[in-house]
């Protein structure tokens, strides 16, 4: 098979898997679990194998029945897509393992669900078109709506209304960016959109903003960046712990698109567009990394406090991609990885103290003592360390390449006391809740509760695991992450390669131009 | 023409969100049906209003936009209408079992305490 070939196969297996899933579900639950963790096995491999593609430097796109872009649908491969990818499948995995462990089947079609919801994931990550984006959001979204109140009760209920009435707003959003986008520049073509956006000048600019700005909202509301955070802590607080960790990489897919679609197609070359975002981008992003490691504070339970972690990671993340500079992204990339794989694990983690804690489950208060304190502090020792970017984890990496990355932007000082004040919050908000769950404990009463079950506690391991090797491989993996954000701001190799030589700065496909609208143009 | 269908964008979209933010389940369910109208509507004006313009080439014309809608606008739309509609359908579901679940229609699954209720 053609190299470029496999772009299309994170999609379509997990589609192909998820459809067996729904058949199989009910006749046989258990081949039903092993066809779901076959194939995220063998999408793990194929994420693997096209960042080996990827890693050539060149862009591989992929047309749907040879439809020339951007007429068609063209999905495109980039080491950013590649990288995603792999991070989908490292998580995804170990949680898909940890929810056969007995959470799959306290409702109905879970391993169908989380396939399509691998689908929808993969699918936003290798598109190379806004308007599939948008399908492939709902997808994921539609996937996540039901995964969210999978195990049902009333919190879940009324919290997962709350969700899915957010994210149908902010779809609503989306297509009016879209519309307005493809209004101006008469392409929705990501390759195309980069070409095409510079030329749009004079009264037509400030609409293109505006989509820019509409679509801002919409990915931040995705990635949870303040003010459309609010929903995130008690969504994630609400779900069942697989859920949990694998909406900690949905919360990505906010930041890939920003990255894609404010940072290439609005970025500095974008001519009268140019930079559309950056003024509000950076102090959002400070902001929300600032509120959520105080919400990470106050925190009744665990579980919460990991959900107002990921903000501030993705906070922190959001700075990296606001400096604009690809030495920022590359670093943002490089943080996010470890980020998403230390806050899945913690999600995990959180649910395996509450089981061992009786009634108290993960409430930040005195209570009988967990069955297994040295693992399970051990396991929160070493996810608090990373999180909270001490060396030699990964998070210190990263936040190291982070801090001097902004060292030529003017704001370097307020990004230097923010990055760093919440790396320190961060730890006492961990250091506390692991001293109250683990220490202050009610040694008056018997545990009672078995330790957890081996199958469990590996899939956590494995998360946390996948962490610490980011930082034993942090070489290899930090020039990934910094060529992936080279090869981004290299629009013309990007266009050439989607559009075809003469595809890229012809002006046929274009429906409006910009100096004779078409509309003034006399009826036949 | 423009400003008629720029009006009535506006009207739906401000019924939609209206209803949206009376916080009962089924207003929110048929304010977010009349958004989805709206921007199904904004998606396809986006090709331009013209009539008696076919989507289709049928070679006896020159292939421009003077004669020929875009047709691109229509596809998106058609795929922009589908989706909602699996959303409406699968909202509407959550809204039933959230109603059955907290015994009360209420967006936050109980009665609100004071005063402020609209109703």
């Amino acid at each position: 098979m053609n190299s470029a070939n496999w772009i299309v196969v994170p999609v379509v297996l997990p589609l192909i898997a998820g459809a067996a899933c729904v058949l199989l579900e009910r006749r046989a639950a258990g081949v039903a679990r092993a066809v779901s963790i076959g194939t995220t096995f063998v999408l793990l491999g194929v994420a693997l194998h096209l960042a080996v593609v990827a890693a050539s430097g060149t862009v591989h796109p992929y047309l749907l029945g040879n439809w020339k872009a951007p007429f068609g649908i063209a999905l495109a491969l980039d080491r950013l897509s590649a990288l995603m990818l792999v991070l989908t499948a490292l998580v995804a995995l170990p949680v898909l393992w940890y929810a056969s462990g007995g959470w799959d089947s306290h409702g109905r079609h879970f391993h169908a669900l989380f396939q399509f919801q691998l689908m929808g994931l993969a699918g936003a990550f290798v598109t190379g078109d806004i308007f599939n984006l948008f399908v492939f959001f709902e997808v994921l979204l539609i996937a996540s709506y039901v995964l969210m109140v999978h195990g049902q009760g009333r919190e879940r209920m009324r919290v997962g209304l709350h969700y899915v009435v957010l994210n149908l707003s902010a779809s609503a959003l989306f297509l009016i960016g879209v519309a307005l986008l493809y209004a101006k520049t008469g392409t929705l073509n990501l390759a195309d959109l980069s070409l095409r956006v510079p030329k749009v000048g004079g009264a037509d600019a400030p609409v293109v903003q505006a989509a820019a700005l509409i679509l801002l909202v919409v990915f931040g509301f995705k990635a949870a960046l303040l003010p459309m955070s609010m929903w995130l802590p008690a969504t994630y607080a609400a779900a069942t712990a697989p859920v949990a960790a694998l909406f900690a990489v949905m919360t990505k897919v906010g930041v890939y698109a920003i990255l894609r679609v404010h940072g290439v197609a609005f970025g500095a070359d974008a001519g009268a567009s140019a930079l559309t975002v950056q003024p509000v981008l950076l102090p959002i992003a400070l902001a929300t990394s600032v509120v959520g490691v105080f919400g990470a504070l106050s925190a009744h339970t665990l579980q919460r406090l990991v959900a107002w972690l990921t903000i501030a990671s993705v906070g922190t993340v959001m700075v990296g991609v606001g400096l604009f500079n690809p030495l920022a992204w590359g670093a943002a990339l490089y943080y996010m990885a470890n980020s998403t794989l230390v806050v899945a694990g913690l999600f995990l983690l959180a649910e395996l103290v509450a089981a061992q804690r009786g009634d108290a489950a993960d409430r930040l208060e005195p209570a009988s003592p967990v069955a297994q304190p040295a693992l399970l502090g051990l396991m929160l020792l070493l996810a608090a360390a990373s999180a909270a970017g001490l060396p030699p984890l990964p998070g210190f990496i990263g936040k190291l390449m982070l801090l001097e990355a902004s060292s030529t932007h003017a704001w370097q000082g307020v990004v230097w006391t923010v990055v760093l004040v919440v790396g320190f919050f961060t730890l006492i908000g961990l250091a506390r809740a692991g001293s109250i769950l683990f220490w202050h404990v009610d040694a008056s009463r018997p545990s009672g509760a078995s330790g957890a079950s081996p199958k469990l506690v590996g899939a956590t391991l494995w998360l946390l695991g996948a962490s610490v090797l980011m930082s034993a491989l942090a070489a290899p993996v930090q020039r990934y992450t910094a060529q992936a954000a080279r090869q981004l701001t290299d629009l013309d190799a990007y266009a050439r390669a989607v559009l075809g030589a003469q595809g890229a700065g012809t002006e046929t496909t274009r429906p409006y131009r910009f100096d004779a609208p078409a509309t003034q143009e006399p009826r036949r | 023409m423009e400003l008629m269908v720029a009006i009535f964008v506006g009207v739906l979209t401000g019924t939609g969100v209206y209803l949206m933010l009376r916080a009962r389940t089924f207003d929110l369910v048929l304010g977010l049906t009349l958004l989805s109208y709206a921007v199904n509507l904004l998606i396809f004006v986006m090709g331009r209003l013209s009539v008696g313009r076919p989507p289709i080439l049928d070679g006896s014309l020159a292939p421009t936009l003077a004669n020929y809608a875009d047709p691109l606008p229509q596809a998106l739309v058609l795929t922009a209408i589908v989706i909602s509609f699996a959303m409406t359908a699968l909202l509407l579901v959550i809204a039933l079992v959230a109603r059955s679940e907290t015994r009360s229609d209420h967006v936050d699954g109980e009665e609100p305490q004071g005063r402020g209720e609209g109703r």
